[in-house]
């Protein structure tokens, strides 16, 4: 599970406070809120990479307040993907496995399955340069999936998409969601991507988080 | 309300538009043909006033041969202490917000504006003051081959801050961010993610970290000396020919320290771009 207890972030002039949320374990729960309004700083703040002036941050029962990214077990998706420009596809799948010591017959397996999963099998020797914005979003989430996390942060993965690659990553993350036993949270704009795939919703607007109940109009 | 639509325009509606253009990309052109061609015209000058007997004659002579290999072995050393220091202090200055950051960027950049001349001679009053006094009982630095060195280094330094500085800033932290998440320390994201996307700055760094040194000559003058077969490099064969009105030799010396800066430029460029797809 995901829960946010009275988190308060401080940024420059920047600034949310008495922030909440709760998301049960193996749920998916989607933030939707305009631009600006502090989505992807919560995202950061979950992960660890930005600190919080209040409140705690529970993942899977366990308080992460005070611990450091690598100690939380999330995956991140940024927006953009953010790749490693020098590493191959493969070795993206295999970064996280390899930086926590697993095995290198158990890093090849889960390679392996990723690349089943996901699609990307013929891209594993590729650089992401030249990639498509699609695939580029397949690797990232790989990257993230890999270790097995237990919570999955995703900061509009669809969004640079075009119409035809949205749809497929949109089938891959209904999936997902089948699948992979992991908490989301998806930070999204468009209402229908939220109705497709969560399971509660959230909104961020004027520094507050609310909980939307049951479908949205 | 409703607005009325533009009216469509038409190229008659502006004539002079291309010619503008044109007038402006000239004059772009012009100022950057002027700089060019004064750049090649030195080049030039110091090609047509020496001759292959020339420079035979200066790499014949033992106090040129021995100024070339001290000026490749200290330009050398002092570039790789420079990147020693450049990387960890450009990633600091670019990563993190500390007390005194503007303090310290304002220092950095003291070399780059001091004239030669006084880093030199504060350097010589610097090793007259109890702690360089104490290195100098350990090691001879004043007036020997390690004053040359740490007197490039001074200068060339600061030029591989800068350049290590502005490479960090273009790497976006976000994937450092992703690395931090995936489970590796900070020192792990540095190593396996920052460094070696930064791989062509740092390359950019030591050439022109080696190129400055290369040049260097105020403060080995004041710093150094002008021993010869002890402390020339070849900016001080230059100063010492032309001292005795041995211009031919001044030059042939010049046109080497020329071609070893351009083959160095040469192979960073080879190196750099390898793999990029662009060569």
């Amino acid at each position: 599970m995901i829960s946010l207890q009275n988190i308060a972030i401080r940024q420059d002039a920047f600034s949310l406070s008495g922030i909440s949320l709760e998301i049960p374990a193996g749920q998916y729960g989607v933030l939707m809120g305009p631009t600006g309004c502090g989505k992807t700083t919560l995202v950061e703040a979950i992960c660890g990479l930005r600190p919080i002036a209040a409140g705690r941050i529970l993942l899977l029962d366990r308080d992460v307040t005070r611990l450091q990214p690598a100690a939380r077990g999330v995956g991140y998706v940024p927006q953009d993907g953010s790749l490693f420009s020098l590493l191959t596809v493969r070795e993206h799948l295999a970064f996280a496995p390899a930086v926590r010591g697993w095995t290198s017959a158990a890093i090849d397996a889960r390679v392996e399955e990723l690349a089943r999963l996901l699609g990307i099998g013929h891209l594993l020797g590729r650089r992401p340069n030249g990639l498509s914005g699609g695939e580029i979003q397949r690797v990232a989430l790989g990257r993230a999936l890999a270790m097995r996390p237990g919570v999955l942060l995703l900061d509009e993965p669809l969004s640079a998409l075009d119409d035809d690659t949205r749809k497929e990553m949109h089938d891959l993350l209904l999936n997902l969601r089948g699948q992979a036993d992991v908490t989301v949270l998806h930070i999204t704009h468009s209402r229908s991507e939220a109705q497709c795939l969560g399971d509660r919703w959230f909104e961020l607007r004027d520094g507050k988080v609310r909980q939307i109940e049951a479908r949205l109009p | 309300m409703s607005c009325p639509a533009p009216r469509p325009s038409r190229p008659a509606d502006h004539p002079g538009a291309g010619r503008s253009d044109a007038l402006f990309i000239t004059g772009l052109g012009t100022f950057l043909a002027s700089y060019v061609t004064l750049i090649l015209g030195l080049l030039f000058a110091l090609g047509s006033f020496t001759t292959p007997a020339h420079l035979l004659a200066a790499m014949a002579s033992l106090e040129i041969r021995y100024a070339f290999r001290l000026s490749l072995v200290s330009c050398t050393l002092s570039t790789l202490v420079s990147l020693w220091i450049a990387v960890p202090a450009g990633y600091l200055l670019s990563r993190f917000r500390f007390p005194g950051r503007s303090l310290v960027d304002a220092v950095l950049d003291i070399p780059i504006v001091l004239p030669p001349l006084v880093i030199g001679l504060a350097l010589l009053i610097l090793f007259q003051m109890p702690p360089g006094r104490a290195i100098e009982r350990l090691i001879p630095v004043t007036f020997a081959v390690p004053s040359v060195i740490l007197a490039q280094f001074t200068v060339a330094c600061a030029f591989a801050v800068r350049t290590m500085r502005v490479t960090f800033d273009q790497i976006s932290p976000r994937s450092e961010q992703v690395a931090l998440t995936l489970g590796c320390s900070r020192s792990q994201a540095f190593w396996l993610v920052v460094f070696p996307e930064a791989r062509r700055g740092l390359l950019t760094a030591a050439t022109l970290a080696w190129a400055r040194a290369l040049g260097e000559f105020g403060p080995i003058l004041i710093f150094s000396g002008a021993t010869r077969m002890r402390t020339e490099v070849l900016p001080t064969s230059v100063y010492l020919e032309l001292s005795v009105g041995n211009i031919e030799a001044a030059a042939a010396v010049s046109l080497i320290m020329v071609i070893a800066a351009l083959a160095v430029l040469i192979l960073a460029r080879l190196f750099g771009l390898r793999g990029s797809g662009l060569i």
